[in-house]
C-alpha cells in the first residue's frame, strides 16, 4: 500500500492544497465577521495617533478636491463644465474610492505576513476586509457630498436614492479590483510601484474635472473608449443621480453593471487561483 | 519505506516532502561568470526539506530536533499548510493549527483585539470567542497588558498570547515550533502541562525544541532532522543522546 492510498484510507486529507472554489466561498462565508471586524479595527488604529483621527476621512478628500478645483478651474477657464463645483467633488470623492481599495488591495497580503505565517484561513479575507474599510471610510464622504449639493444650490430629489445602488455597483468592482491588485503585486512586488501612476493615469482619463462628451468631442473613437470606461461610467451616473439638471444615461448603467459584475467574478476567482501561493516569502 | 502497519490510526501522512525556496541572494563571487555583465542580486533555491516521508499516529507528542537551518521549520509549515510543499504530499486528518516564534498577528491592535481577530481566522464564532476570551486572558497572564498595542509586546509575552489563543480550541494536530523557548519558565511549565493534557485527549502535538529537557519530558517519539533529510526516528532518550553526542563533536554529516 502505498503512502497516499494508506493516507485517504484512513480519512486523511491532503493539506496546503487549494479548496474548491464553493467550499472556498462557504469558508469566507463562515469566516465573514473576520473580515467585517478586521477592517473596523483597521480604519480605528489607523486614525488613532493622529489628532484630527477620523476628521482626516473627509478633509483629505476635501482638501484634493480645494486643490483640484482651483488649479483645474483656473485651467480649464470656458471649457469648465457646468455646476463645477458639484461635478467635480463628485468626482474626486467616488475617485478616491476606487483607487483607496485599488492600492489598499495591493497591500493587503504583503503587509499581513505575521497572520500569514501563524493561521491558514482563505487569504481573500484580507483584501475583502481592506475593501470593507474604505468602504467604511467611504460613507462620511458620502454625507459631505450631499451636503455639498445642498450649499451649491442642488435640491433633494428622490433621484438621490439612485446612490444606493450605484454604491453597490462601486463596491462589487472595488472588490474585483483590490483581488486583482492583491494577487498580482504578491507575484511582482515591483508592482507596487506602479500602484501610483496607474492610479493617476485612470484619475486624468476619467473626466474627473472635465466632461468626457465635451472634450473628446471631435475624437469621436476615443469619446466611444471614454464611455466603456468603468470610472468614468460610475461617476457620471452619480453625477446625473445629484446634480438636478444632468441624466443617466442608459448605456452608462449597463457599463456600470458588466464592469462591476464582471470585474468581481473575475477578481474573486483569479485571487482563489493562487490560494496555495500566498504567505510564501 | 516507511512502515504503515500500525495498529494505531495515522494523522499526519508525510509522502516524499520536499519545500524549495526561490530567494534573492547576492551572487557569490565564485560563481559570477567573467566578462558577463549581470546584477549582483539573483535568484537562488533554497532546497529545505529533501524528501522527508513519515507517519505519525493519534496521541503521539514528536519532538523535532536539528540543528539552525536544518529544515524543522520549513517542514512544520508544509505541514500547516502555510507554506505548502513544493513536491510530494501533505495528508492530515482535521486542520493542523501551527505556533511558531515571531511576529505579532496583527502588530498595531491590542491584544484583546488580537485575541477576537485570531479566533474568528480560526473559524470560532463571534460568541465563542467572547465567551473563551477572559481564559485565554487568563491563561496567558497578560491581563495588564491586554489593551496595549501588541507590537509593545516582547517575545516571551507575543508567544504566550499566541499560544494562549491557540490552545483554547481543541486542535486534533498542534504543532508548537520553538513558541515555548522564548516564554519564561513559569509559562513553559503551564504550556508543558498543557501539551500533555492534549496528549491526554488524543490530540498530536509536534514539538519544535532546542531544549533537550523539555523534549525528553514531554515526547514519546522523536526524530532527528538534519539538512532537510530525516536522520533518525526513534525514542525520545537515544535520538536526543545520539543527536547531542553529534552536536558537541561538532559534526552533523
Amino acid at each position: 500500500m502505498n503512502l497516499a492510498d494508506y493516507a485517504t484510507a484512513n480519512g486523511l486529507t491532503q493539506v496546503g492544497v487549494r479548496p474548491k472554489f464553493g467550499e472556498y466561498i462557504k469558508q469566507v462565508w463562515q469566516r465573514r465577521d473576520f473580515a467585517f471586524i478586521m477592517s473596523l479595527y483597521a480604519s480605528e488604529s489607523a486614525n488613532a495617533r493622529s489628532r484630527l483621527g477620523g476628521w482626516w476621512l473627509v478633509l483629505v478628500p476635501s482638501l484634493q478636491a480645494f486643490t483640484y478645483g482651483l488649479i483645474f478651474g483656473l485651467i480649464l477657464g470656458s471649457l469648465r463644465p457646468a455646476n463645477f463645483i458639484p461635478f467635480l467633488i463628485t468626482g474626486v470623492f467616488l475617485f478616491s474610492f476606487f483607487s483607496g481599495s485599488f492600492s489598499a488591495g495591493a497591500k493587503a497580503i504583503t503587509s499581513n505576513s505575521g497572520l500569514l505565517k501563524t493561521l491558514s484561513f482563505p487569504r481573500i479575507l484580507l483584501p475583502l476586509s481592506a475593501v470593507i474599510r474604505e468602504f467604511i471610510n467611504f460613507i462620511p464622504q458620502l454625507a459631505i457630498l450631499a451636503l455639498v449639493m445642498l450649499v451649491f444650490g442642488q435640491e433633494i430629489s428622490w433621484d438621490w436614492l439612485y446612490l444606493i445602488p450605484i454604491t453597490f455597483l462601486m463596491f462589487l468592482f472595488s472588490t474585483g479590483l483590490a483581488m486583482i491588485s492583491a494577487r498580482l503585486t504578491v507575484r511582482i512586488q515591483d508592482l507596487n510601484k506602479l500602484v501610483p501612476f496607474i492610479t493617476r493615469v485612470m484619475f486624468y482619463s476619467s473626466g474627473i474635472f472635465f466632461e468626457v462628451e465635451r472634450i473628446f468631442a471631435d475624437y469621436p473613437e476615443l469619446l466611444a473608449i471614454a464611455t466603456l470606461n468603468p470610472v468614468n461610467a460610475f461617476i457620471s451616473l452619480a453625477r446625473g443621480a445629484l446634480v438636478n439638471d444632468l441624466q443617466m444615461s442608459p448605456v452608462l448603467w449597463v457599463v456600470a453593471t458588466a464592469w462591476s459584475v464582471g470585474t468581481f467574478l473575475f477578481g474573486v476567482f483569479y485571487f482563489w487561483r493562487a490560494e496555495a501561493r500566498y504567505g510564501r516569502d | 519505506m516507511v512502515a504503515t502497519e500500525n495498529s494505531k490510526k495515522p494523522v499526519i501522512v508525510l509522502d516524499d516532502v520536499h519545500v524549495t525556496y526561490q530567494v534573492f541572494g547576492t551572487g557569490k563571487k565564485a560563481n559570477r561568470v567573467k566578462g558577463k555583465l549581470r546584477s549582483r542580486t539573483r535568484m537562488r533555491e533554497v532546497h529545505a526539506v529533501k524528501g522527508v516521508s513519515l507517519v505519525i499516529h493519534e496521541g503521539e507528542t514528536l519532538g523535532i530536533v536539528g540543528s539552525n537551518g536544518s529544515g524543522k521549520s520549513s517542514l512544520m509549515r508544509a505541514i500547516a499548510g502555510l507554506f505548502p510543499a513544493t513536491q510530494g504530499s501533505v495528508y492530515a486528518l482535521g486542520k493542523p493549527m501551527m505556533l511558531g516564534v515571531g511576529a505579532a498577528l496583527l502588530p498595531n491592535l491590542s491584544g484583546d483585539k488580537n485575541i477576537l481577530l485570531g479566533g474568528l481566522a480560526m473559524g470560532y464564532s463571534k460568541k465563542e470567542i467572547t465567551r473563551a476570551s477572559e481564559s485565554i486572558i487568563d491563561f496567558s497572564g497578560l491581563r495588564e497588558f491586554i489593551d496595549l498595542p501588541m507590537r509593545t509586546y516582547s517575545q516571551g509575552m507575543s508567544a504566550r498570547l499566541r499560544f494562549s489563543i491557540a490552545a483554547t480550541k481543541k486542535h486534533d494536530i498542534l504543532i508548537i515550533d520553538e513558541a515555548l523557548a522564548v516564554g519564561d519558565r513559569q509559562f513553559r511549565l503551564k504550556a508543558e502541562s498543557r501539551i500533555r493534557q492534549m496528549r491526554q485527549e488524543a490530540g498530536t502535538v509536534l514539538l519544535v525544541s532546542h531544549n533537550m529537557k523539555s523534549i525528553q519530558d514531554t515526547c514519546n517519539r522523536v526524530i532527528w532532522l538534519e539538512k532537510g533529510v530525516l536522520l533518525m526516528d526513534g525514542n525520545p532518550k537515544e535520538v536526543c543522546d545520539a543527536y547531542i553526542a553529534a552536536m558537541e563533536k561538532g559534526d552533523t554529516d
